[in-house]
């Protein structure tokens, strides 16, 4: 295997996944792109040296031909890389077209929940605070708490 | 025994159909399957008593080990006179209990399938069986307590029963999958010869127990039983006094005989059990609503039973089963009198109940018998069973009966007093008030009344009383059976006790007024329901700030722990094994090394680039490298398809990023920036060590010399990478394409979706700062340009040709159905580009249709492979001479990739459609 091949591989993983950690989905698409260039040079790379083409007709022997196997996976590793950054793209293009805007935003419950966390109130449905737990002594008497209004 | 389920199943499937139209009266058809019960229990009943348990095994799943197994001996059997016999005076009550009123219907199935539970919980032979219908009466159980759904109380209520009994539950399962390995055996019966001892045993033992805890309200788990009073009257008699609560005792009283003598059994069954009995009866004391009173002391009954059982010496096992059957009875039948009164006076509250005696007569009789029978006094099935257990103890060989003994008594005495204010609160004048009463109709009144029979017949005649409990309580264990039931013991210890217990109970009573005071000013301290709110409240704020520290809302932050984890584990692994392959080489030659370094700049500048489009064409660089990295490796075929790949992929990405802003908002430069980049520097570092690590550890011989070597005889073509794809491995290919073909059908709907433009976005996609986004790209791209049209003309026959040459030839030399579509695919894009035509008007077939003909026919050679007898994909060939062109060889891989090329070109031109602007709808859209 060559080295350099295997220092360009790590190389593209990692410029790959510092733009996957951005926030604008052009940029994620791109590192997504990077990180598909570096998978399809890995399976290239520990496939072996390199040597002639792949093509051994009659009476060919196959000596010095380079692995074929992780081409045929490479090939496969290219065609779907192409679809998933099409398919990629329409998203971005989706979201600027509902927002304006190719940015990720973070998710507005989760930060709800941050916030909510904040007084240390939760609020489910069934368990409220005000609820007249320590009112068992009248099983089936009305709830001091209001009911639910839906 | 299965069809008695099935039964219960389908009665309770027509009861919920027809509870709208009968009302109260569903629960006359809901009645069958007890009834359907209480019948096969008696054309049963004596060939059980002639000696054979019946058995029944179904397999269920074989491979577990599982089977529906039940097996019916005289205690199964004694639990099922039960839960049918009560289950038909239940029906019949509830149907006397209810106004017509809605969900009466879902009430009665509910009903009903608990009873078929139940019935199945104390027939199944099978520990896994057990359980599976122990979660089934704590599902119903759950239904039936919620019942009144727009009660906020009752829901609560519900909650709590369903979240201790379930966790209980869960607690059971993993005590008998432990049982089932510490034995091997998984099965009650088989317990009987299996040899149990051993720590895992002993742990087996304590889930087991902690299971049966939850399940029959024992302290500290009790809390639920109160509350699961806010259930309708019959529930409570049925479920919670006289079947479902009796499932923990159930069980214990099944295993005890196998398992008493693990270390943790008896003191806990002893130390949870006698405190139970303590506790219950001393809340019992202080309440002032009859039903709450009769719930807290069924938790005292119950711990008392838990710990008869428990203790588990033969004696103590037959005491313990004339225990379960009396108060069974006269339990059930006090809860009826409470929802009597209830439903005839509108109230439980000792203070305003007065006069019951006289207005309601047989009720009263009916209370002051199976209270007298509750409180131990003699001439009742409740003073014969608490004799045997007083006398069971007495003789018990355990360490500590003695305490245990004092507890009981005291605890009796409790009882006693509890019983007498139940009594004195329900049917004593109360001066100033006349509780008006409406009279309860005979039939709510029978079946409490009903219950007093066997009451008193077992209390008087202690023959056939013997003869019920001596056989069940023989069938727990074998050495019961030399032990009997004495309506007149004669004076003895035991009968000493008894009448300490009452004695006791009466002088509580006497004292009730200031022990109340004292009571109150005690406070409520300990309270069960308290601990369970507030456990309930910690798990939830637990949970949600848990859930604000895990879940932050940011995607860069949960990819970067992700990554993070993905890099840590194997770094950890590998930091200190890194080896090198042996056939490493820096280069392969100065050209690869040149061209590397140029790539890895592209990378770097494309990760740095402020703008979109320089970004775009930097990773057009980095695929250019590569293809050209797969030229010098020896890879034809991927560098062709890499760099049409790339050509067509810049092209979309134009297509979708000139509506984007030309810079990127982050900054370049920043601290958030830097701790990414180190990240995924440990993500290249860790794919580095782990590739050259790996390639350097292989052992096994790679397969390529065989695919080199069949690629020419077994699938007639040259080109090995070619061959690989159709044939060898054609299967991965076919999903490949329908990867791809799911890809475009994906850009199409996100971007046209269902034929609305994406003005249309659900309002929270919607921003702030664009009032009017722009449905669709502009109808050409910019101005038309001559050269480019011109030079198009010139080369785009020339080009389709090429691509058939490569179709063809794909086989044998570099090319093949992906390359050639592609080929196709930017010829067209090319078009789209010169800006003066639109796909559609050169295409005279829509994309759809080449990715229907395509799939067509990549899944039709696939199967018809199949068809003809041989594998998957299996390649075939014809060969034929045709005029000019001379002998010709194909095989079935040419449709194939025939199929594979359309498919590509009708993903590329869906592509071009959608994010260029389909012609048609645009001017559509203008014209009108």
């Amino acid at each position: 295997m060559s080295i350099m091949l295997a220092i360009l591989v790590a190389w593209l993983f990692a410029c790959g996944t510092y733009l996957l950690m951005q926030r604008a989905l052009t940029r994620i698409v791109l590192g997504l792109s990077l990180l598909g260039h570096g998978a399809v040079l890995l399976l290239i790379t520990v496939g072996g040296r390199a040597g002639r083409p792949p093509l051994v007709g009659k009476g060919d022997d196959g000596a010095g031909v380079a692995a074929p196997l992780p081409q045929a996976f490479a090939l496969t590793a290219i065609v779907i890389g192409f679809g998933v950054t099409a398919f990629l793209l329409a998203l971005a293009y989706r979201s600027w077209a509902g927002t304006a805007d190719d940015e990720v935003q973070d998710d507005i419950e989760d930060r709800l929940v941050l916030l909510a966390n904040g007084d240390g109130h939760f609020r489910g449905n069934d368990v409220a605070d005000d609820e007249p737990w320590d009112e068992w002594d009248d099983p089936e008497g009305a709830p001091k708490a209001t009911e639910p209004k839906s | 025994m299965i069809t008695i389920l099935i039964v219960h199943v389908v009665v309770g499937l027509i009861a919920a159909a027809l509870g709208s139209r009968l009302g109260a009266r569903v629960f006359w058809v809901a009645m069958l399957a007890p009834a359907a019960t209480v019948a096969w229990v008696a054309s049963i009943a004596s060939d059980v008593h002639d000696g054979t348990a019946i058995v029944q095994d179904q397999p269920w799943v074989p491979g577990l080990g599982l089977d529906l197994r039940f097996v019916i001996d005289e205690f199964a059997l004694l639990m099922l006179g039960i839960v049918s016999g009560v289950g038909v005076l239940v029906m019949a009550y509830a149907s006397q209990y209810f106004d017509d009123e809605d969900g009466l219907g879902r009430f009665a199935a509910t009903l009903t399938v608990f009873a078929g539970a139940m019935t199945g919980l104390v027939t199944a032979d099978s520990l896994i069986l057990i359980f599976v219908f122990w979660e089934l009466t704590s599902i119903t159980s759950y239904g039936l307590i919620g019942f009144k759904d727009t009660k906020t109380a009752a829901r609560s209520a519900a909650l709590q029963a369903l979240i201790i009994t379930g966790a209980g539950g869960l607690s059971l399962l993993a005590g008998l999958i432990m049982l089932t390995i510490s034995t091997g055996s998984s099965t009650l019966s088989g317990l009987a010869e299996a040899t149990i001892g051993g720590s895992l045993a002993s742990w087996a033992a304590v889930f087991i127990l902690i299971g049966c805890f939850t399940k029959s309200a024992q302290v500290p788990f009790h809390g639920w039983l109160p509350g699961a009073m806010s259930a309708p009257t019959p529930v409570s008699a049925y479920l919670h006094s006289a079947t479902m609560v009796k499932a923990g005792i159930f069980l214990v009283a099944r295993l005890s005989p196998h398992l008493n003598e693990l270390a943790p059994w008896r003191p806990m069954t002893l130390i949870f059990g006698l405190a139970t009995m303590t506790w219950g009866g001393y809340r019992a004391l202080r309440q002032t609503d009859l039903k709450l009173l009769l719930a807290y002391g069924t938790v005292s009954q119950l711990g008392m039973m838990m710990a008869v059982f428990g203790a588990g010496t033969p004696k103590l096992l037959f005491a313990g089963t004339a225990l379960l059957a009396a108060h069974a009875i006269f339990k059930a039948s006090l809860f009826m009198v409470v929802g009597i009164i209830d439903h005839s006076t509108h109230t439980r509250e000792l203070s305003e109940l007065s006069g019951l005696r006289k207005s309601m007569p047989l009720v009263a009789v009916t209370s002051v018998i199976g209270g007298a029978s509750m409180a131990g006094i003699i001439g009742l099935a409740g003073f014969v069973a608490k004799e045997a257990a007083i006398v069971g103890l007495l003789s018990a060989e355990i360490g500590g009966v003695d305490i245990a003994t004092a507890v009981f008594v005291g605890a009796s005495a409790l009882t006693g007093a509890y019983t007498l204010r139940f009594l004195w609160g329900a049917f004593t004048d109360v001066e100033g008030v006349e509780t008006p009463i409406h009279k309860p109709s005979a039939l709510l009144v029978a079946p409490a009344a009903v219950l007093m029979i066997p009451t008193i017949f077992f209390g008087l005649f202690d023959k056939w009383a013997t003869k019920i409990v001596s056989p069940a309580a023989t069938a727990l264990d074998q050495k019961a059976e030399v032990y009997s039931l004495h309506l007149w013991p004669g004076i003895n210890t035991a009968l000493i006790l008894s009448l300490v217990a009452i004695t006791g109970g009466i002088v509580l009573f006497a004292v009730r007024v200031p022990l109340e005071a004292a009571q109150a000013k005690v406070g409520r301290g300990f309270d069960a329901a308290d601990i369970f709110q507030a456990g309930l409240r910690g798990v939830l704020a637990g949970a949600s700030r848990f859930v604000a520290v895990v879940q932050p809302g940011s995607l860069p932050i949960y990819l970067g722990v992700i990554l993070l984890a993905v890099v840590v584990l194997p770094l950890v692994t590998i930091i200190g094994d890194v080896r090198f392959p042996t056939d490493r080489v820096l280069a392969e030659s100065p050209l690869q090394f040149v061209v590397v370094a140029a790539t890895m700049a592209a990378a770097a500048l494309l990760a740095l680039s402020e703008r979109r489009f320089a970004s775009v064409l930097l990773l057009g660089s980095v695929g250019l490298g590569s293809a050209s990295l797969f030229v010098i490796q020896g890879a034809p075929d991927l560098a062709l398809t890499q760099l049409l790949v790339e050509t067509v992929s810049i092209a979309v990405y134009v297509f979708v990023l000139r509506h984007l802003p030309s810079r990127f908002k982050e900054p370049v430069v920043s601290g958030a920036n830097a701790l990414r980049a180190l990240i995924a520097g440990a993500v290249g570092l860790t794919v580095f060590l782990l590739m050259v690590t790996s390639v350097a550890d292989r052992t096994a011989p790679l397969v390529d010399e065989q695919l080199t070597a069949l690629s020419y005889p077994e699938g007639e073509g040259s080109n090995i990478v070619n061959v690989t794809l159709v044939d060898f491995r054609g299967f991965d290919t076919v999903g490949e394409a329908l990867v791809l073909v799911v890809a475009a059908l994906g850009v199409v709907s996100l971007v046209v979706t269902n034929g609305q433009d994406p003005r249309q976005v659900p309002s929270q996609l919607r921003t702030r700062n664009r009032k009017d986004p722009k449905p669709f790209a502009p109808l050409v791209l910019g101005q038309p340009s001559v050269v480019l049209d011109a030079t198009l003309n010139a080369v785009f026959h020339s080009v389709m040709i090429f691509a058939a040459y490569l179709h063809f030839a794909g086989h044998n030399s570099p090319g093949g159905g992906f390359i050639a579509g592609l080929v196709i695919g930017a010829a067209l894009v090319l078009r789209v580009i010169t800006g003066k035509e639109m796909l559609g008007s050169r295409l005279s077939v829509s994309p759809s249709i080449l990715l229907g003909v395509g799939v067509l026919l990549v899944t039709g050679t696939a199967l018809t492979s199949l068809a003809l007898g041989n594998a998957l994909l299996e390649h075939h060939t014809w060969q034929a001479t045709i005029p000019v062109l001379g002998k010709v060889k194909t095989t079935s891989a040419l449709p194939f990739d025939t199929g594979i090329l359309l498919l590509v070109v009708g993903v590329v031109s869906s592509f071009i459609e959608v994010l260029v602007g389909e012609p048609e709808a645009d001017r559509a859209e203008v014209t009108a």
